[in-house]
């Protein structure tokens, strides 16, 4: 037999390169909004700030998808479940619908975030487990046409909701829902600090970036672990992972919960930063679009899937402000509509690379294989 | 003692009783076959003993104390590890974190541990590490601990099967044909390691269908045939068993 010598390796130290690239990037990160507001105006601001929940969209179902392989097609149910508990948390909504409420809020119901944001962590945490629960033993398509009706469930419950009692105020969704604010700090309109201007549009950009760091350091420490692997191994074989002595069942509850926490915290943001939720918001065509950010990106691999969200928010949104000057200048005249442009070039775009990078543009990668 | 006593289990699947009334105890510290011809009933045998399916009826003891083989991962937990007859690793896993999956049924850390990383969680951590890592140079495989699994050669996924059960600590290391699809050159070379698998003081139960590789290495031997055992003990006499022989080469019918 062959007793190889083999150690095992330190953490590889980042080497000058890579410090170099970390650097760049950071540095790209903090000084993105100024760069887009003075290249396009706060419309592009706030462009990337809509890539950002969508990233942390992204990496929520990355745990349930990517991780431990389960097809969910229904994940902005998630996300509807914590706009909604915003929604109806820090707005009058509520108290207009149930007037005897008022006593106890003379000044209106105006939750603190910093209640609402963790209670719609756990509320998704509770739906994705009941999501959960009833198809644990489902497998890739079953589990992706159940998982497909929850997501639609949820809308058209919110959608119907206004009757007989006015809970969810029906298609005409929840307005004038508190904005944000962190230590005093609105995050609305503009704030003077050192004789600069700053819009708000900025200081959501930096806030949702801290969590997207905060999300990301969550998946890695969870990707590297007993719980990652377990995901992993129900992912590449449910009966071998269970002969392996993996509670199965409980792991994948874990990943739906996991998963459903972070659609849950992006939910609560966006309605705070929308300032209105409606049923609208969360259709199944944006459950699609946020796996296929995922597939597109790179399962399982956090730098692809950040990609993957970057990529099929912002390049809709290019060609919807580009393509119609451009045909202008070009043909004198807008010979197709942008929004059908646009429709054609994100199905090419999935079809593309699921032709030429199955696993996605920028999948992990293992280090032996060159060895 | 007897280390695994599995006594009268059966298994019918529809019209066909796949196992009949079968009897077989495994000593410690032995490598104990379990053949017999194609559609004996061994793999159906090894799948109840296992927990991959459910008895019929019969009852299983480890170490004396009796287990019920219903839910798979409790089988592991009470100490047999198996590995199966066409290679099933976690493919798109790496070859270490394959063994590492091994460590999951030996180790704690729950949701709090991994997400704080707080010191005993560190410790069990490395400690899974140094496991796997025992366990690929054990088995020889330890250069190639990078590589995604898919990419091992076959002969070294073989292997890497054996080291991800090993990792689970198995008091009982159960193998379903591991020589299958091996050259002869690979058959020897996991002969000897199976060997060495024993010396070290772990009890082998296994299927196969390689006489020679068999006769060569296992200490005891049970033989199966239309779901019922024909024959036991060790290979020397069991290869002598009219029985045994007719069940093989055809000739007189043994019942």
């Amino acid at each position: 037999m062959t007793i190889s010598s083999t150690q095992t390796p330190a953490a590889p130290a980042l080497s000058g390169r890579l410090k170099l690239g970390l650097v760049l990037l950071i540095l790209a990160v903090v000084i993105a909004p100024v760069v887009a507001g003075q290249l396009g105006g706060n419309y592009w601001v706030r462009v990337i700030d809509f890539a950002l929940l969508y990233i942390m969209l992204a990496l929520g179902l990355n745990i349930v998808v990517g991780y431990a392989g389960l097809l969910d097609m229904g994940f902005i149910a998630f996300y509807a479940v914590g706009a909604y508990l915003a929604a109806l948390l820090a707005s009058p909504h509520l108290l207009d619908v149930f007037v005897f409420l008022q006593v106890w809020f003379p000044q209106g119901l105006h939750t603190s975030y910093w209640l609402i944001v963790p209670l719609a962590a756990l509320l998704a945490a509770v739906c994705g487990i009941l999501l959960g629960a009833p198809t644990l033993k489902l497998r890739g398509d079953y589990l992706a046409i159940v998982t497909l009706g929850f997501g639609e469930i949820i809308r058209i419950l919110l959608r119907n909701l206004d009757r007989p009692v006015n809970i969810t105020n029906g298609a005409k969704g929840i307005s004038g829902i508190d904005t944000l604010s962190v230590f005093g700090v609105k995050f609305s309109g503009v704030q003077h600090w050192f004789g600069m201007k700053i819009p708000s549009l900025w200081l959501w950009y930096y806030l949702l970036v801290l969590l997207i760091v905060l999300i990301i350091f969550i998946c890695l420490r969870l990707q590297h672990s007993r719980i990652g692997r377990a995901w992993q191994a129900i992912r590449e074989d449910e009966d071998v992972a269970r002969a392996m002595g993996i509670n199965v069942r409980n792991y994948k509850l874990l990943a739906f919960a996991m998963g459903a926490t972070f659609g849950g915290v992006a939910g609560a943001l966006f309605a705070a930063f929308q300032g209105f939720v409606s049923p609208e918001s969360f259709t199944l065509q944006e459950s699609i679009a946020v796996l296929a950010m995922v597939v597109l990106g790179g399962m399982g691999h956090i730098p692809g899937v950040i990609l993957g969200a970057l990529l099929l928010t912002a390049l809709p949104e290019l060609l919807r402000s580009q393509a119609a000057p451009l045909q202008q200048a070009i043909f004198g005249s807008v010979l197709i509509d942008p929004e059908v442009l646009r429709q054609l070039f994100y199905g090419l775009a999935l079809v593309l690379v699921m032709l030429y990078r199955p696993a996605g543009i920028w999948p992990a990668r293992h280090t032996g294989r060159t060895q | 003692m007897s280390l695994l006593t599995v006594s009268h289990i059966s298994k019918r699947f529809g019209g066909v009783q796949a196992v009949d009334n079968v009897s077989l105890s495994v000593e410690p510290g032995q490598i104990h076959g379990l053949i017999g011809p194609n559609g004996a009933g061994k793999t159906t045998c090894f799948n109840l003993i296992t927990g991959l399916y459910a008895a019929d009826s019969g009852t299983f003891a480890l170490e004396g104390k009796p287990y019920s083989p219903k839910k798979v991962e409790n089988v592991t937990r009470a100490g047999i590890a198996r590995t199966f007859q066409n290679v099933r690793l976690f493919n798109q896993m790496s070859v270490l974190e394959n063994v590492m999956v091994g460590r999951h049924v030996r180790t704690h850390n729950g949701l709090w541990a991994v997400l704080s990383r707080h010191k005993r969680a560190r410790q069990e951590e490395a400690e899974a590490r140094e496991k796997a890592w025992h366990w690929l140079e054990y088995t020889g495989i330890a250069r190639f601990a990078h590589y995604r699994a898919s990419d091992l050669a076959y002969g070294h996924q073989r292997r890497l099967e054996i080291a991800r059960a090993l990792a689970t600590d198995p008091k009982v290391l159960a193998l379903d044909e591991p020589a299958a699809g091996m050259n002869a050159a690979e058959k020897v070379a996991l002969g000897e390691l199976l060997k060495h698998i024993r010396d070290d003081g772990k009890t082998l139960l296994m299927i196969e269908h390689d006489v020679k590789l068999v006769m060569g290495i296992c200490d005891s031997v049970t033989v199966l045939d239309y779901g019922k055992v024909i024959a036991s003990g060790t290979p020397e006499t069991v290869r002598r068993d009219p029985a045994v022989i007719s069940a093989w080469l055809g000739g007189q019918k043994h019942d």
